[in-house]
């Protein structure tokens, strides 16, 4: 057994030194997990999975700008000193092709065969703390009042290995959300990375009684009064070092409010319709579903694939495109993304990530579009009503 | 359709045509070779010059025609294609936009001949290369130089099963990424026509840390301004981007319309 604390419980404290790190690896994989996060792929920090910590963005970092996104060498061994690149957790709860099921001709009728969910449980390692907002959003979606059978599956099993963010990025505004840099709740491990003073080493908290059972596997060691004054510094210095901010106060009405304001045609003379946007994002949800037949008619599949409101097919209602216009598309995504979507589930639908603002072609920021939505001029009604 | 005595109605006569055009959409459908003999034992292949010379008088259920029109001689065939055939399909960049011989259209056609051929006057084509939707009625249009195999089989099947296949018009960017690559134009700074393009491909290109080239014609909502825009200011000159954009898919209205924004004036 372990020194230290060998048996944890839901709120409780530990320190993992940079040398015992690998040790959760062997835990996650001693407990059936596959595991998942961050890695380097093809210029950009991506989620794929994980052998080992080697396969971390070990010494990374990435700088981010509105349509810009460069990975940078750190001066120093941080594992996890970096902020979201253009995967969200999403692509594995929600994943962006799926079979839902597959339907067998038979003599005189035809059988439908759902598919099954007998994935190995994901372990998600490296959650930052706007992703676990995210997460929990597309649960009020896929869990609500229709339960998605595979997401509901999926999510049952993962297991969210949260990271407190020791930087915040250009493109970043989850203090304007209320969603970070700090983990709240909603994960099972909590982890801060430490890089000093003192040796490097992880601030481990327990989330759940899942998270506990797993942290009984780990040698921590007792943390201390400098080590938890530590944790709390550098979540007060990332949420200071924010690139981005949103005023949210009246965010609902001001979308709701304003579907007349002249900003909505000046983002839209930039706007690509291309969907990049609504894909990087890690709540946006919509999908389209389709069947496909076989060539010799003896089955058929039903697939479902992100789709996006950006598209003008989406828009489509009994052979109708009822957003035809670029303009129409983009306030449906914003209005929903920041006012609707409140009425539906009862949150923003924007953790304040960044994604949509970094991987946009061109750059579009929607902090800059509420704030011009919000100049004195947008707030009064429009002449003539809405159009 | 239950009782054996009608389950063997007559298999959908399929024809392959081709005009002015590189055969590469049709070896598509050879390319197929998984398929192929599920393909063979749902529809009689009763005309395609690529596969087999035995050719079968109409009525054709379904043609797929590749090639675009450059001859008047190909104008009087098409027609004559669409009077036997219930379904016409049109295969690739060629049959959809005219092709890479449409940059014809931009310059002048006795110049061309003249550079290119020692007896210009044995030459009898038209000045311009022109999509098959401009002389008959199409009943659908496939993208891509070439067309990707999966949208075939599907179109395909499709018509087997009397449905709508499911060819979204939508922006490569989607496949891009729904198949998780990295945006290689905001990542690389590589200049990318995935946001003006249709979607087909599934993003080889970016896949392999190239842009787009365009090759599946443009997008449904295509909004090129700001994107050439970001291209420029990437360091592309108004002629390479309008290089970039005068590929397989010159003539297509909204690539044309996108050139000709750029007012370079170039590449005639
Ligand atoms: S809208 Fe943009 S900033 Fe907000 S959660 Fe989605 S991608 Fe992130
Ligand atoms: S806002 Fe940007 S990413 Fe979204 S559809 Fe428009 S151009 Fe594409
Ligand atoms: S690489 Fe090209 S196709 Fe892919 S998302 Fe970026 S702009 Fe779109």
């Amino acid at each position: 057994m372990p020194e230290g604390i060998s048996r944890q419980g839901v709120g409780d404290t530990g320190i993992l030194s940079r040398n015992d790190f690998p040790s959760l690896f062997s835990a996650l994989k001693g407990r059936g997990y596959r595991v998942v996060g961050p890695t380097v792929r093809d210029g950009a920090i991506v989620y794929g999975d994980l052998e080992g910590d080697a396969d971390l963005p070990v010494g990374w970092t990435d700088r981010q700008e509105a349509g810009r996104y460069r990975l940078e060498r750190r001066g120093d061994d941080a594992l996890f000193g970096y902020n979201v690149g253009p995967h969200s957790w999403k692509k594995y709860l929600f994943p962006p092709h799926e079979r839902l099921w597959t339907a067998h001709r038979k003599e005189e009728s035809f059988e439908v065969t759902i598919e099954p969910n007998e994935a190995p449980p994901f372990a998600f390692l490296g959650v930052r703390a706007c992703e676990v907002a995210a997460i929990e959003v597309q649960d009020r979606v896929f869990l609500g009042k229709y339960p998605d059978p595979g997401y509901r599956a999926r999510r049952g099993r993962s297991l969210v290995i949260g990271v407190a963010c020791g930087q915040a990025g250009a493109t970043c505004f989850c203090t304007s959300m209320g969603t970070g840099p700090g983990l709240s709740e909603g994960y099972d491990l909590g982890i801060t990375e430490i890089l000093s003073p003192g040796p490097h080493r992880f601030l481990v908290r327990v989330g759940s009684p899942r998270g506990a059972e797993l942290a009984s596997d780990l040698p921590l060691t007792p943390a201390v009064t400098a080590d938890h004054g530590r944790g709390k510094e550098i979540i007060e210095r990332t949420a200071a070092s924010m690139g981005r901010s949103m005023t949210t106060d009246g965010l609902r009405e001001l979308m709701v409010d304003n579907l007349a304001h002249p900003r909505w045609e000046i983002v839209a003379r930039r706007c690509l319709s291309c969907a990049n946007c609504t894909l990087a994002c890690p709540t946006c949800f919509c999908s389209t579903n389709e069947e496909m037949t076989a060539l010799d008619a003896t089955s058929a599949e039903r697939w479902r694939r992100w789709d996006s409101c950006f598209n003008l097919g989406f828009t489509e209602l009994h052979s109708a495109k009822v957003r035809s216009s670029g303009m129409s598309r983009y306030r449906q995504w914003l209005t929903h993304k920041l006012g609707t979507w409140h009425d539906q589930f009862g949150v923003s639908g924007c953790v304040g990530c960044g994604r949509c603002i970094t991987w946009c072609p061109v750059g579009i920021d929607l902090t800059e579009e509420v704030a011009a939505i919000r100049e004195p001029q947008g707030a009064r009604p429009p002449p003539g009503g809405l159009a | 359709m239950s009782g054996n005595s009608e389950m063997s109605p007559r298999r959908p006569r399929l024809a392959v045509w081709k005009l002015a055009s590189c055969d590469g959409c049709q070896l598509t459908l050879l390319d197929c070779e998984d398929e192929l003999l599920a393909v063979a034992g749902a529809v009689d292949i009763a005309y395609f010059r690529e596969a087999t010379s035995a050719a079968v008088d109409g009525p054709y259920d379904l043609s797929l025609v590749e090639g675009s029109i450059t001859t008047a001689a190909d104008a009087r065939r098409i027609r004559e294609v669409r009077a036997a055939t219930t379904t016409l399909v049109t295969i690739g960049a060629c049959a959809t936009a005219g092709g890479v011989q449409a940059l014809r259209n931009l310059g002048d056609i006795d110049d061309f001949k003249k550079a290119v051929y020692a007896r210009p006057e044995f030459i009898s084509t038209l000045a311009t290369s022109t999509p098959i939707r401009d002389h008959v009625p199409v009943d659908f249009e496939l993208r891509g130089c070439p067309i990707s195999k999966r949208q075939l089989l599907e179109t395909l099947s499709a018509f087997l099963a009397r449905r709508t296949p499911n060819v979204p018009t939508e922006s490569v960017c989607l496949e891009c990424k729904r198949r998780g690559n990295v945006c290689v134009l905001v990542a690389h700074g590589t200049p990318c026509l995935g946001p003006v393009t249709q979607a087909g491909c599934g993003a080889i290109c970016p896949a392999f840390h190239r842009g787009c080239y365009g090759c599946f014609g443009p997008q449904d909502t295509v909004n090129a301004p700001p994107l050439l825009t970001e291209l420029q200011q990437l360091g592309l000159s108004p002629p390479q981007l309008e290089r970039l954009l005068r590929t397989f898919n010159a003539e297509a209205p909204a690539f044309r319309a996108a050139a000709e924004s750029l007012g370079a004036g170039g590449e005639k």
